[in-house]
């Protein structure tokens, strides 16, 4: 059994040690809002937050986080940065397909939870590891400016 | 315009009894189609309101975690239900069945907007619900099915939307003149209630449902003068906005049922081959593994989660029969292109005036060779597919661009009727064409109906870069001969390349007929030409082919809006200047070249920045005109960094404003990916390409804001879905050009560029 806290709740789960934590959360606990997009971490789909940093949970092998928070988008919401950051992707209507939205919205979460006013660079280093097919891009960057200011 | 729209008569075939429209017949034009006859049918089937019944008569699995609400859940639904679109439960609950799937083009908000605009309520007392498959009710008017594509929603709906949200507030407003003895005409509504003009009496629609729906649905119903509208053009918030900011949305990836089991699979890597054999004894040693699922071409493994069902797959021993295309690869496809080109015999699209004959007299001459890749739609949702087979029926959960063709589809398969088969379309992560196709659905049926529970079919990213169905490659031969001023005389598009109509339609496309959408954007520029001459040469590739965003025109307006710069530069002329000169009777068109080049302050006499340049791109696609233009600069090592872009749009009348700048941004930067940087390989039958490494895509430190100017009209709607995608790759190989002086003639081009070339 895996010890896990995820979005302050406890959960044991019987999987192999190697599982990656999205398949955990998606398959297991029902957590679907993180999402599967490659795999491989070259997304960003499935970001998740591990005591707030931002990784690819595809890749994260649900063993090794035994003992951190694990955030995922159902529980960032509930954070400071997190709801801010949902609010302004609201304001901007980012969205568009929607399905890489999760993980730029923790990857964001967790840049504003490091660097509360990140400037363009900033944004540019902490955003391009998560792939839009749609083209939000511009939209993303001003949420967060948004969501810095708020 | 438009003839790609026959792409959705393989829906309307499956799924009907009716045999596929002839080709001759696939060119529906939009003002044949609007006619209030079938509009009227459209939105107000004679099925009326007992349809909602269907589902509830039908078992039917729930969703775990109440994810999946109403309409196609098996819930017979007890209310008021003129027509498909509009339901009111006793409650007042309202649900509109939206007959378009969302896929992130705003269209759930946008046919939203149509029913409510008429309904009299707002889109925050509401709840929108993708419609069940049902060709009686929801066959939309320009695709003859119940399709999402084209860029046909806005254009199919416009009408019947609205008239179907009149004829219901007709009713609720009837029941209430009845109720008080007054005439309807007398009657206030707004926001879901009916009032007399001095307020002494109220009625909600709730208090009104029961009476409403003893009355006949009006078969004319008068509509807004648009200049009344109050929803109908204003940036109302996207209806699923919030579900798709906090994890809550549901794609047909998220949907859990009971007793379900995950697969995943692994389909011969090579186009066309077949399974030999398997060893799966380690396969089936895995903890979690339940089955090994063995099909025509492919494996599959379930077990309890992806996890499970991947390492079994991965420990799969599997020999395949390669078949014949096992020695295939990208360069004697490219070949074979080249050879039909010049020796194949062409299909005539549109001739005007003596084009070969002017264009030998011309005394001066422009030639050129254009190259398309082969491109795979890799939308952000891995393919996917839940599916429950039963004693005589099945139970299907996906997301669908054409729900009732993935229906039929599974009806076949099983040998039950389609009404057997209940589909609950979900939200789709990413369609750009590739959820047109219901290969997947097939696939996930075959293999759910040798397993006694529901299996959910998730595909890694690397099966669904080769196995997708890819816009196909072309050959293009472009040729013009100018005048001594420098204007064209003859302009020749010699188009090569598979025919993605061939390939959808049940029926195949018959040798030597036309497919309309080769050479869509080709064959009715925007510009005036003294004469035209437009054929096809049809050269159908042995890797699997579909329709991709933009479809017709982002393949051809590439050719025809660069070599329009080649030809501006050999007249000595500026490319804003040479191509408003060939408008001249298109004021649309001029008009949005005109307003783009002066948002972007293009001037023809600006001095020259080294490594910089500025590109234009004009054209008229699925009803909408749009003119874009790219800045970039270009590194000595061959980076192309974007670093302005400014588009012009006029798409007529505007239902969302906010969701058109969404789909202008969006489009052209998903044209922009692809024009920088995605062409599928093909090496010993197999797609090279197997992840976003290899199909690299504009992240956000290369993403630009893009500036969006929409012009006021009063015109017929135009689609907007795909407009800016197709503009991408030429504004960008023009501002390259002008950046670099390279004329960069085949996509993508950074490859090019890095190498030097």
């Amino acid at each position: 059994m895996i010890d896990l806290s995820i979005n302050g709740e406890r959960h044991s789960v019987d999987v192999p040690e190697d599982m990656p934590l999205l398949w955990v959360l998606r398959d297991v606990l029902g957590l679907t809002g993180t999402k599967f997009g490659c795999g491989v971490a070259q997304c960003g789909a499935c970001t998740v937050h591990v005591d707030g940093q931002a990784i690819r949970s595809c890749v994260t092998p649900a063993s090794t986080v035994v003992g951190s928070e694990v955030v995922t988008i159902e529980g960032v919401g509930a954070t400071d940065p997190g709801g801010r950051v949902q609010a302004a992707w609201l304001e901007h209507q980012v969205v568009q397909c929607g399905y890489c939205q999760s993980g730029q919205i923790m990857s964001a979460s967790a840049l504003l939870a490091a660097n509360p006013t990140p400037d363009d660079a900033a944004i540019d280093e902490a955003m391009s590891g998560n792939i839009c097919r749609c083209g939000t891009y511009p939209r993303i960057r001003a949420a967060i400016k948004t969501a810095a200011k708020a | 315009m438009g003839d790609s729209l026959a792409f959705a008569t393989r829906a309307a075939a499956a799924a009907s009894s009716t045999p596929a429209s002839r080709p001759a017949n696939l060119r529906l034009t939009r003002r044949g189609l609007l006619g209030t006859g079938l509009t009227i049918a459209f939105a107000l089937s004679p099925l009326g309101r007992k349809v909602w019944a269907q589902g509830g008569e039908q078992p039917s699995l729930r969703a775990i975690e109440g994810q999946v609400e109403g309409g196609d859940t098996g819930d017979a639904f007890q209310g008021f239900a003129p027509g498909g679109f509009v339901r009111i439960d006793p409650a007042g609950k309202i649900s509109l069945l939206i007959p378009n799937i969302e896929m992130g083009q705003g269209i759930h908000t946008a046919e939203a907007m149509l029913i409510a605009e008429e309904l009299e309520v707002g889109l925050d007392q509401v709840t929108v619900l993708p419609a069940p498959p049902d060709e009686a009710l929801y066959k939309q008017p320009l695709l003859q099915s119940q399709t999402t594509g084209g860029s046909t929603s806005i254009r199919s709906t416009w009408v019947p939307l609205r008239e179907a949200g009149a004829a219901a507030r007709t009713m609720l407003v009837q029941a209430a003149a009845q109720r008080w003895g007054l005439d309807p005409a007398e009657l206030l509504v707004a926001r879901s209630v009916v009032s007399t003009p001095d307020g002494a009496r109220s009625a909600t629609y709730a208090e009104l449902v029961e009476d409403a729906a003893k009355l006949p649905i009006p078969t004319d119903v008068p509509l807004k003068d648009p200049a009344r509208f109050t929803l109908i053009g204003t940036p109302a918030p996207r209806v699923e906005g919030r579900e798709k900011t906090d994890g809550t949305a549901v794609f047909g990836i998220d949907v859990r049922v009971e007793g379900m089991r995950i697969a995943t699979v692994s389909a011969c890597p090579i186009f066309g081959g077949k399974l030999g054999s398997v060893d799966d004894a380690a396969a089936r040693a895995v903890p979690g593994v339940h089955d090994v699922v063995k099909l025509d071409n492919a494996v599959a493994v379930t077990g309890d989660h992806y996890w499970a069902a991947r390492q079994g797959v991965d420990a799969l021993g599997i020999q395949w029969q390669e078949g014949p295309n096992a020695g295939l690869n990208t360069d004697a496809l490219f070949a074979a292109l080249k050879t039909a080109s010049e020796t194949g015999k062409p299909i005539l699209a549109k001739e005007e005036g003596q084009a070969q004959a002017a264009f030998d007299a011309a005394p001066k001459k422009v030639e050129a060779v254009y190259q398309l890749p082969f491109l795979a739609h890799a939308t952000m949702e891995p393919i996917n597919c839940l599916v429950h087979v039963r004693e005589g029926e099945c139970e299907i959960w996906c997301g669908t661009q054409v729900p009732t063709a993935a229906q039929a589809i599974a009806a076949k398969i099983l040998n039950i009727p389609p009404e057997k088969v209940i589909l609950h379309n979900q939200l789709i992560g990413g369609g750009f064409g590739r959820r047109l196709e219901a290969d997947y659905v097939a696939q996930a049926v075959e293999i759910a109906r040798q397993v006694d529970y529901p299996v959910k079919v998730v595909w890694s990213r690397e099966e669904d870069f080769a196995h997708d169905l890819y816009r196909p490659a072309y050959y293009d031969r472009i040729a013009a001969g100018l005048g001594d001023d420098g204007m064209p005389l003859a302009w020749i598009d010699h188009v090569t390349g598979g025919s993605v109509l061939g390939s959808y339609l049940p029926t195949g496309l018959p040798d030597g007929t036309l497919d309309s959408d080769a050479v869509e954007g080709a064959a009715e520029p925007p510009y005036g030409f003294p004469a035209l001459l437009v054929d096809w040469v049809r050269e159908d590739p042995p890797v699997p082919v579909s329709w991709w965003r933009g479809v017709g025109p982002t393949h051809n307006v590439f050719v025809v809006e660069s070599f329009m710069d080649e030809v501006a530069l050999a007249a000595g002329k500026d490319p804003v200047e040479y191509r408003t000169a060939l408008l001249a009777r298109n004021p649309r068109a001029a008009g949005i070249l005109k307003l783009a080049a002066d948002k972007a302050g293009w001037d023809p006499a600006a001095a020259k920045v080294a490594g910089e340049g500025r590109g234009v791109a004009l054209h008229l696609s699925f009803g909408s005109y749009i003119a874009v233009i790219l800045d970039v600069a270009v590194t000595p090592e061959g980076a192309v960094q974007l670093k302005r872009a400014v588009a012009a749009v006029d798409c007529g009348h505007v239902v969302n404003p906010d969701t058109i700048r969404a789909q202008v941004e969006g489009g052209l930067l998903f044209g922009l990916s692809a024009a920088l940087y995605n062409g599928i390989t093909v090496e010993n039958g197999r797609v090279v390409q197997t992840s976003f490494d290899e199909y690299g895509q504009l992240r956000m430190n290369e993403s630009i804001p893009v500036e969006v100017h929409i012009v006021p009209s009063t015109e017929e709607p135009g689609g907007m879905g795909e407009t800016a995608t197709v503009s991408a790759a030429p504004a960008l190989g023009n501002a390259i050009f002008a950046a670099t002086g390279k004329r960069l003639r085949s996509l993508p081009f950074v490859p090019q560029l890095s190498a030097g070339s």
